[in-house]
């Protein structure tokens, strides 16, 4: 299996990082500017490239590399400034309980300030393809980030989550696992299943929404947060997806890519309750000092993913591409 | 099985339900929710419908 092609950098950390896994020499200036943009282009795509070596890597890259101590180093460097910024723009602690509370509510009518509200009532079929697109670098590795919380959880909470992921890959049937139905999905709206393929053209509002997963998967300090930040997926995914199933309905998609979406309707409704009650109360009860933490996790993904939506609804609003256009030369990379 | 407070019924799958009408529909899932509101547009499936609405849900978060 070869990995995808490395990205075209975005900034001189981007560069520095691309650079070393291209060349094999990873002693590299790990400190980034104290001006850094936290959200920025290109610490967010110098981040996303190192986290990618704990997935799948790239092509030429060597699978060692996962491990470089040098690279591990300027990861370390960039998340540094990463969460601080989501810890600041995060509100105040609340309880778990309060956190995920506030989501279980639906909006009377139409909401503006959301994607899955736009596409059902308004959506075009090129904004639908735009935003399976971006959503593919989550979604061709679906549940596999939140695997990695799997030994950091005792009982009640590692049941309940080994049981929702197991259903995300498919319950022991591989056309069922939710990345393959996503696949599936975009090839009903004529874009590239190749992993990794629309790197290039997400912009940095989307590639944060990835990195938070694996930020919060990788680092077992942050399980709270991790589990704060799947149970805030979960809850909010049923009914966003049933919109999502209207909008493609609506704009004429194919079966598969209503599929994916409707399976979701009626997944994530177990999905929620499980990860309410078993997971987030299990780990609550395993170890209570986690509880901020936890909402934290429920915070920042909300934080991340308002970000993206008004990135998408601005631009669609102004009849341009969400999509981040290729540098001067660049063309966009068919596969065969 | 397990009643939650305002929502579906808990139900260990697989489970096999016949609906008034006849029809039995079937769930493999590890845990099946069964809707109790009756407005689940996925029905006997719970598909959340039974949450609580509001003016203004984003401004609560």
């Amino acid at each position: 299996m070869t990995g995808p092609a490395l990205p075209q950098p975005r900034g001189d950390l981007s560069a520095a990082v691309i650079a070393a896994l291209s060349s094999g020499d990873t002693a590299l200036d790990s400190t980034p500017p104290p001006t850094v943009d936290p959200y920025g282009d290109d610490l967010q795509l110098a981040l996303y490239v190192l986290y990618e070596l704990h997935y799948r890597g790239f092509e030429g890259v060597p699978d060692e590399l996962e491990w470089d101590p040098g690279l591990l180093a300027v990861r370390r460097a960039l998340e540094r400034p990463f969460l601080a910024a989501l810890r600041r723009d995060v509100p105040p602690g609340t309880s778990a309980d309060e956190a995920l509370d506030a989501l279980l509510v639906e909006p009377v009518g139409h909401d503006d300030s959301s994607v899955s509200h736009h596409l059902q009532r308004d959506g075009e079929l090129w904004q639908l393809t735009e935003y399976a697109a971006l959503r593919s670098l989550y979604h061709l590795k679906e549940a596999d980030p939140h695997a990695w919380v799997i030994p950091r959880l005792r009982g009640r909470a590692k049941a309940g989550m080994v049981a929702v992921e197991f259903d995300e890959f498919g319950g022991g049937r591989p056309e069922e696992i939710h990345a393959r139905l996503y696949a599936d999905l975009m090839t009903d709206l004529g874009l590239d299943t190749t992993y990794g393929h629309y790197l290039d053209r997400a912009p940095a509002v989307l590639l944060a929404t990835v990195n938070l997963m694996s930020l919060f998967g990788l680092h077992r300090a942050l399980r709270g947060a991790l589990v704060g930040h799947f149970a805030t997926v979960e809850v909010t995914s049923s009914p966003g997806s049933r919109r999502m199933a209207a909008a493609l309905r609506r704009a004429g998609a194919g079966k598969a890519a209503q599929r994916f979406y409707d399976e979701h309707v009626e997944a994530d409704a177990v999905h929620e309750q499980v990860v309410r009650r078993d997971v987030v109360g299990g780990l609550l009860a395993d170890e209570p000092h986690l509880e901020a933490d936890i909402a934290f996790g429920v915070y920042a993904t909300g934080l991340l993913e308002d970000r993206f939506g008004a990135h998408v609804l601005k631009a669609w609003r102004q009849q341009q591409s969400a999509l981040r256009t290729l540098p001067h030369g660049g063309t966009e990379r068919k596969s065969p | 099985m397990t009643i939650t407070p305002d929502g579906p019924l808990l139900l260990p799958g697989p489970v096999e339900v016949t609906l008034p009408d006849g029809p039995v529909v079937t769930s493999r899932r590890f845990t099946v929710a069964l809707c109790t509101c009756r407005r689940s547009r996925i029905y006997p499936w719970c598909d959340t419908s039974h949450r609580r609405r509001t003016k203004n849900a984003k401004e609560t978060r």
